[in-house]
């Protein structure tokens, strides 16, 4: 029916009218505004470095491989079953035993209560799978105890990464989990990701170790290379202390040598380790060893018991400030790759703005001029309920607090183009029932009932594509699925509610007229 | 009224003829894919120095053993668009770019945008484009299926797929870049041919339960005829939006818009000539549309 209610139409004033304040609230100070509220911008059109990093278990993998075997080896030893050949080979860990104890050691591995081989409950699976052949037993990771591996050191990375994103102080970053071996990093305003960049690519695994020149070392040797690149010393594989034991590393000119140094503090347990190892070991060398390389290598002059320390190695006072800040974030769990770096400075980020802006206005304004000349009085109305479809759109949006993007304004001009058209096949349905019905009021009424399955049909087709894309999309295209989206729901609902409340006021203050559309 | 219907055949050699073009052009030519899919490095740049142009930057550019780059003008006259193939994604790999480049053109530029995808995700953006456009075309045939009858489906399906062809036929012909906006647009394109043919089809049905006397070949005409104004004015006000888009919006929304603009244009071309013939080829009766009244 073409007649509405005064009630009808005083609550769709009300609704165009909050959204027409919300909308607005973009545009005002957010101190004085009712409403805090409004449309995030995305990277691409405030500026700003997104950045896509993958953690590379492989050395995590490994290592839990080698605790494996010493605990594997303290345990048989422990229930004395006697073993050889226990070794990592090809991602396993292999042994054989040596009596015909294979029951009894397949059940150390395989009881639900193993303290070896932990079962995990949830997935009904242990952490290592155990094949044995003959005497000879391998045992692999599982698929749980992969993931098990890769969803720990992710939630770690995660908050070294933010700890270290933290400190160099950008603005509102947002760092989130990406499957289960990736970490998103996005920072809006930030135009030059150069700093951060080598900060993340640093894992800042922190080990004081002696300089040895005994190939005997019980622990092992092996040969590492300072940070020139050239030099190398023999370095024992025990590490006396790490960076877990430190409370605090600050950069620092040494006022004698007039170099800058990083100092650091230890907490009690470090201080201990130091004091014991520097007392047994004067004159010696003690390297600094960083991710791999020998930062410095000093030799011991006295007892260090305090648990203060400092750290030497031609740095200037970016990299001293850099290492500090590493050194208190902590190590990461795993080295991390950049694997896709997206960055957008904020002159064009501006740029994009004002482009879209203009295209907007531009594509309105073209379209409204046309519906005007095409409809006449119908298209005034048509162009009314496009404006406040705007206003709908635009305030949704800021209600839901979206990330506004280019493909995004892109979407939003892209529904000022096909919101029209429901009122066209509206009007063009009215239009061939004015042919046939000489009551006015009836042949609208027809119009409004008959177009209805047309337009539903074609704009959930449109909201399939939209949807599909908001799925599978990523970033900025993400952006344009939403405007997409929710520039569907507010075109039929500005259509059916505002426009055909407008057409039947003015349809029943004319109905006597002919030729009314 | 317009007979449309005469011109069935002739129309459909040529749509033929084109959907036979474009797949020889995507085998054998190829699509010009961005970074988005084949990894690689991208890079905005402004120069500040009417010294800096196409050719000196290639000269930089060559310098650094980077391997394939392509550079072009972007737009404005100061602002380039450089793309290295060589995939480094390494957290320096931007910053030497940058000092070679200050040390052989001198320091007035600045990077606008940097866009650097590894081998591994450009693989993964791929793999979910080609996804999210078959799923969305399942997804159509799916609905269009549920709201009208299986002849009505395969029309709409065949009208869909030779839009997605021709579009991307077009792109290599014309060698424009594929990247992830293009796949959005694509994607809209599917939406909007969609809405299009179901707006004909829905007044196909119908005609079809009103005449029991008047043959599909005659009966799709009708229909067309019944729809034309709406399906030209839509079609203009959205191509309206879309030049506008394309000449106002910025650089990096031209291969959007423009793939958009061909959508729309092939879209309803199909609408009218691919979609209805199917129905007729299809032997379209009262018949078939009654059978899901009864039901």
């Amino acid at each position: 029916m073409l007649y509405f209610s005064k009630l009808r139409i005083i609550l769709v004033s009300l609704v165009t009218f909050f959204f027409v304040y919300i909308a607005s609230s973009n545009f005002q100070d957010p101190e004085n505004s009712f409403i805090s509220k409004r449309i995030n911008l995305g990277l691409d059109l405030q500026g700003g470095s997104y950045l896509l990093l993958e953690i590379d278990n492989e050395p995590v993998e490994i290592q839990k491989l080698q605790n494996t075997t010493t605990v594997i080896r303290n345990f048989l030893k422990d229930k004395k079953i006697n073993f050889n050949d226990l070794r990592i080979q090809d991602k396993t860990i292999v042994f054989t035993v040596l009596k015909n104890n294979t029951d009894l050691v397949e059940a150390f591995f395989l009881d639900k209560e193993s303290v070896i081989n932990p079962y995990y409950n949830q997935y009904k699976s242990h952490q290592f799978d155990v094949t044995i052949e003959d005497k000879k037993f391998i045992l692999s990771l599982s698929k749980y105890g992969l993931i098990e591996i890769k969803t720990s050191s992710q939630d770690q990375a995660l908050e070294i990464v933010r700890r270290r994103v933290d400190e160099v102080g950008t603005n509102e970053p947002n760092i989130i989990k990406r499957g289960n071996n990736r970490i998103l990093v996005e920072l809006p305003g930030l135009d030059d990701p150069m700093r951060i960049k080598s900060l993340l690519g640093k894992t800042a695994n922190l080990t004081f170790r002696f300089v040895t020149q005994k190939n005997n070392d019980t622990f092992g040797t092996e040969m590492l290379k300072f940070e020139d690149g050239i030099n190398e010393a023999m370095v024992s594989k025990r590490i006396i202390l790490n960076g877990e034991n430190l409370l605090d590393a600050q950069p620092q000119m040494n006022n004698q040598t007039n170099e800058t140094v990083v100092t650091f503090t230890l907490d009690r347990v470090g201080a201990k380790k130091f004091g014991k190892a520097t007392s047994t070991g004067v004159g010696k060398q003690l390297a600094i060893v960083l991710d791999g390389k020998i930062v410095s290598a000093p030799t011991i002059q006295s007892v260090i018991a305090s648990g203060n320390g400092q750290i030497s190695g031609n740095f200037t006072f970016q990299s001293a400030t850099d290492l500090a800040l590493l050194l208190r974030s902590g190590a990461l769990p795993a080295p991390l790759n950049i694997i896709e770096e997206r960055t957008v400075g904020p002159d064009l980020g501006q740029d994009s703005i004002n482009a879209g802006v203009i295209a907007l206005m531009i594509g309105f304004l073209l379209v409204i001029i046309f519906m005007f000349f095409k409809y006449k009085i119908f298209g005034l109305i048509a162009n009314i309920t496009l404006l406040v479809n705007l206003f709908f759109l635009v305030g949704i949006l800021t209600l839901f607090e979206a990330t506004l993007t280019l493909p995004g304004i892109a979407g939003i001009i892209l529904t000022v183009g096909m919101a029209v058209d429901a009122n066209v096949l509206i009007f063009e349905r009215i239009k061939e029932e004015c042919k046939k019905e000489k009551n006015n009021i009836i042949a609208f009424d027809t119009g409004y009932v008959k177009s209805k399955t047309a337009i539903i049909d074609a704009n959930i087709t449109t909201l399939i594509a939209a949807i599909i894309l908001f799925i599978m999309g990523s970033g900025p295209v993400k952006g344009f699925s939403v405007t997409l989206a929710v520039g569907i729901f507010t075109t039929l609902f500005s259509v059916y509610f505002i426009a055909r409340m407008l057409t039947g006021l003015y349809v029943v203050k004319n109905k006597e007229k002919e030729k009314l559309i | 009224m317009i007979n449309f219907n005469k011109f069935y055949k002739l129309f459909n050699f040529f749509s033929l003829s084109l959907v036979i073009i474009s797949i020889l052009l995507l085998l054998f030519k190829g699509l010009n894919f961005g970074v988005d899919f084949k990894g690689g490095t991208l890079i905005e740049l402004r120069a500040n120095d009417k010294n800096i142009n196409v050719t000196t930057l290639r000269q930089s550019f060559s310098i650094m053993n980077l391997g394939d780059f392509n550079v072009k003008k972007f737009g404005n006259e100061n602002d380039f668009l450089i793309k290295i193939e060589k995939k480094d994604t390494s957290a320096s790999a931007i910053e030497i770019i940058k000092k070679e480049l200050l040390s052989s053109i001198g320091g007035s530029f600045n990077f606008r945008r940097v866009e650097n995808v590894g081998p591994k995700v450009s693989a993964e953006l791929l793999k979910s484009g080609v996804i999210a456009i078959a799923l969305s075309l399942a997804a159509m045939l799916f609905y269009i299926w549920i709201r009208f009858e299986w002849q009505f489906s395969l029309g709409a399906i065949i009208a869909l797929f030779h839009d997605v062809i021709i579009t991307l036929g077009l792109f290599s012909l014309f060698y424009l870049e594929i990247n992830l906006s293009i796949v959005a647009a694509v994607l809209t394109i599917v939406g909007y041919s969609m809405n299009d043919t179901v707006v004909i089809y829905d007044r196909v049905r119908e005609n079809l339960r009103k005449f029991s006397d008047i043959k599909i070949f005659e009966l799709t005409n009708i229909s067309i005829n019944e729809t034309l104004s709406r399906t030209i004015i839509t079609s203009f006000t959205t191509l309206l939006a879309l030049v506008s888009i394309y000449l106002f919006g910025g650089e990096i929304l031209k291969g959007f818009s423009l793939a958009m603009i061909m959508g729309v244009v092939l879209g309803t071309y199909s609408s009218i000539y691919i979609a209805n013939p199917i129905l007729v080829k299809l032997r379209v009766s009262q018949k078939t549309i009654l059978k899901e009244d009864t039901e």
